[in-house]
């Protein structure tokens, strides 16, 4: 049988019931959501499952909505089943003031440095990481760098001189 | 032995291993990573790897920049074949705008990017042989690497960051220049890629340099992430060229060349092979390319005309023109709402683009999916309990860059 957004879709539903929902096919990949409390049983439904087979992580980040109430980030996932060749799209949602969502390092060992990624720029804390650290940005940081409150420098700023690149 | 040792303060404990720091700015680890190794004697215990030290934030930066103006933040990942970054980032909004490129553009994008991907494992293949001590093929072929230089000057007027192309094709068309010096390339390459092949492919030392060592499984590297030749040196036939198409990379014949061990002998040979099939894909561009007659033959990009800057006579003549080239320039024209993943097979592997868009002019969030990042976590496992000289290997083998690490 050939593995169509349908069946998945289908499969999902049949084992979580009303706890995934939000199915949706931008750009053709099948992309749904779940509660952040169940992102492991997904995960590993969707690994284990022998007509699913989704065993390859390709991505793993986070995306800030600040005007979402309760659900500010969103955690990606992006899986893979190469056998079938068949991608899809896996999110979800936490509040930022308790931002723990737990890990999928132990599912797949790819997760391990995209999760301090995603713990370094959003301030995701992944529960059960075996070294959640900052990984790109230094230790010694105090703020989450891609939220949205981040701002980028003030394109009109007229205030900087050669000094500020270590000229003059 | 026993009576030869310092004496130590009373209650200390002896530290049976050696620290050795290798690196951020190390000849060996090709570019700035950091890497604390434990060692026994001359045996790896442990590392640490410690990247960022060239982070410069193009996600944050992304969030800013009108969709043209992110192309030069890709040619800043895997500088060896920044090509491919442009291109896969100009597929990415083109996938998302709804443009369709036409075979021409198809075909000439393939020509460069595969150029870029001969360039890239030619770097990979000979520092691999300068880290084992030969550095003739590094300095032999380097001159072949001038020439895929050339031609991207040719084509853009930039060698290294090039920022090639434009949303919906390229910026302009091939020059005559251009197609001889790729002539130039596919008449005099092959002879100089047998001749650096046969200086390592059986050669006693390099083979007992590189094989058995920084090898992994199939399944292991699968769960690592691994993409691109490192992976397919493990046994993986997968290739986005294939497994998903994109730039009409349907229409050629080639083959994906997979080893079996995914130790450093196998992942040179695999680019060494790759190099041979990307070779064959420019030829067979090249020639699709020439048989274009007519009018088709100047076709250089889509017909997008809001994203694409139209020619200048015409902004001076049009009021159509001239409109779209100043909102264009200024970043002014809106991007339709949407989430979009599109990956191309670069140098090292999957090369991936999640963009989302909320409609307005920059996007809302843009990630790259680096395929360095993702398998350099798999070093330690690699090298562990081997030799610092084949941890050495193992890193230049890897094809690390740190470009394409920090994002």
């Amino acid at each position: 049988m050939s593995l169509t957004s349908e069946y998945i879709q289908q499969r999902l539903q049949d084992k979580f019931g009303e706890q995934v929902g939000s199915f949706e096919q931008p750009y053709g990949m099948l992309t749904f959501e779940a509660p952040k409390e169940i992102n492991l049983k997904v995960l590993n439904f969707l690994f284990d499952d022998p007509h699913l087979q989704f065993r390859f992580l390709t991505d793993l980040t986070a995306v800030h909505y600040p005007d979402q109430t309760g659900r500010e980030l969103a955690v990606v996932y992006h899986l893979h089943n190469l056998s079938a060749n068949v991608r899809l799209r896996f999110k979800v949602f936490t509040d930022i003031q308790t931002p723990d969502v737990y890990t999928a390092s132990g599912l797949f060992s790819a997760a391990n440095w995209m999760e301090r990624e995603t713990y370094d720029f959003f301030g995701v804390n992944f529960v059960g990481h075996p070294n959640l650290k900052r990984i790109l940005n230094v230790d010694e940081m105090d703020y989450f760098p891609l939220r949205k409150e981040f701002p980028l420098e003030d394109q009109t700023r007229i205030d900087k001189d050669d000094a500020m690149f270590g000229r003059g | 032995m026993k009576d030869q040792h310092i004496k130590l303060p009373e209650g200390s404990i002896e530290k049976t291993t050696t620290t050795l720091n290798l690196g951020p700015t190390h000849p060996a680890t090709h570019g700035v990573m950091q890497n604390i190794l434990e060692l026994d004697g001359e045996r790896v215990v442990s590392t640490e790897q410690t990247i960022g030290y060239i982070h410069r934030a193009f996600e944050k930066l992304a969030e800013r920049r009108p969709l043209y103006q992110i192309t030069t933040l890709t040619d800043r990942l895997n500088y060896c074949s920044s090509p491919i970054n442009n291109m896969g980032w100009h597929m990415t909004c083109e996938k998302l705008l709804g443009v369709k490129t036409p075979k021409r553009v198809d075909y000439l994008r393939v020509i460069i990017m595969e150029l870029s991907r001969i360039s890239d494992h030619l770097i990979c293949n000979s520092i691999v042989g300068v880290d084992a001590g030969a550095y003739t093929g590094f300095l032999y072929v380097m001159q072949y690497r001038e020439l895929i230089y050339e031609i991207y000057e040719e084509v853009c007027g930039a060698r290294l960051t090039t920022n090639m192309g434009r949303i919906g094709g390229f910026e302009r068309n091939f020059s005559d220049v251009a197609f001889q010096k790729i002539e130039k390339f596919l008449k005099e390459y092959p002879v100089v890629l047998k001749e650096f092949e046969d200086l390592f492919i059986r050669n006693r030392i390099f083979m007992d340099r590189t094989k058995y060592t920084g090898g992994i499984s199939a399944e292991r590297a699968l769960n690592y992430g691994f993409t691109g030749p490192n992976l397919r040196a493990a046994g993986v036939d997968y290739d986005l060229r294939v497994h998903q198409p994109y730039s009409s990379y349907e229409d050629f014949k080639f083959n994906i060349p997979v080893g079996n061990t995914g130790d450093n002998y196998d992942r040179w040979l695999v680019r060494q092979r790759e190099m041979w099939e990307s070779l064959s894909i420019v030829e067979q561009a090249y020639r699709k390319v020439q048989d274009f007659k007519g009018k088709e033959a100047d076709v250089y990009h889509a017909d997008a005309p809001a994203y694409y800057l139209p020619e200048k006579a015409d902004v001076y003549t049009k009021m159509e023109a001239l409109i779209y080239h100043f909102k264009i320039v200024m970043g002014e024209t809106e991007i339709p709402k949407g989430e979009v993943y599109h990956a191309v097979e670069g140098g090292n592997g999957e090369l991936g683009f999640y963009l989302i868009s909320d409609g307005g002019r920059t996007p809302y969030r843009l990630h790259f999916r680096r395929p360095c990042f993702v398998y350099y976590q798999a070093y330690e496992e690699l090298i562990k309990g081997s030799m610092l000289s084949d941890a050495i290997m193992t890193m230049s083998s890897l094809n690390l860059i740190a470009g394409e690490l920090d994002a």
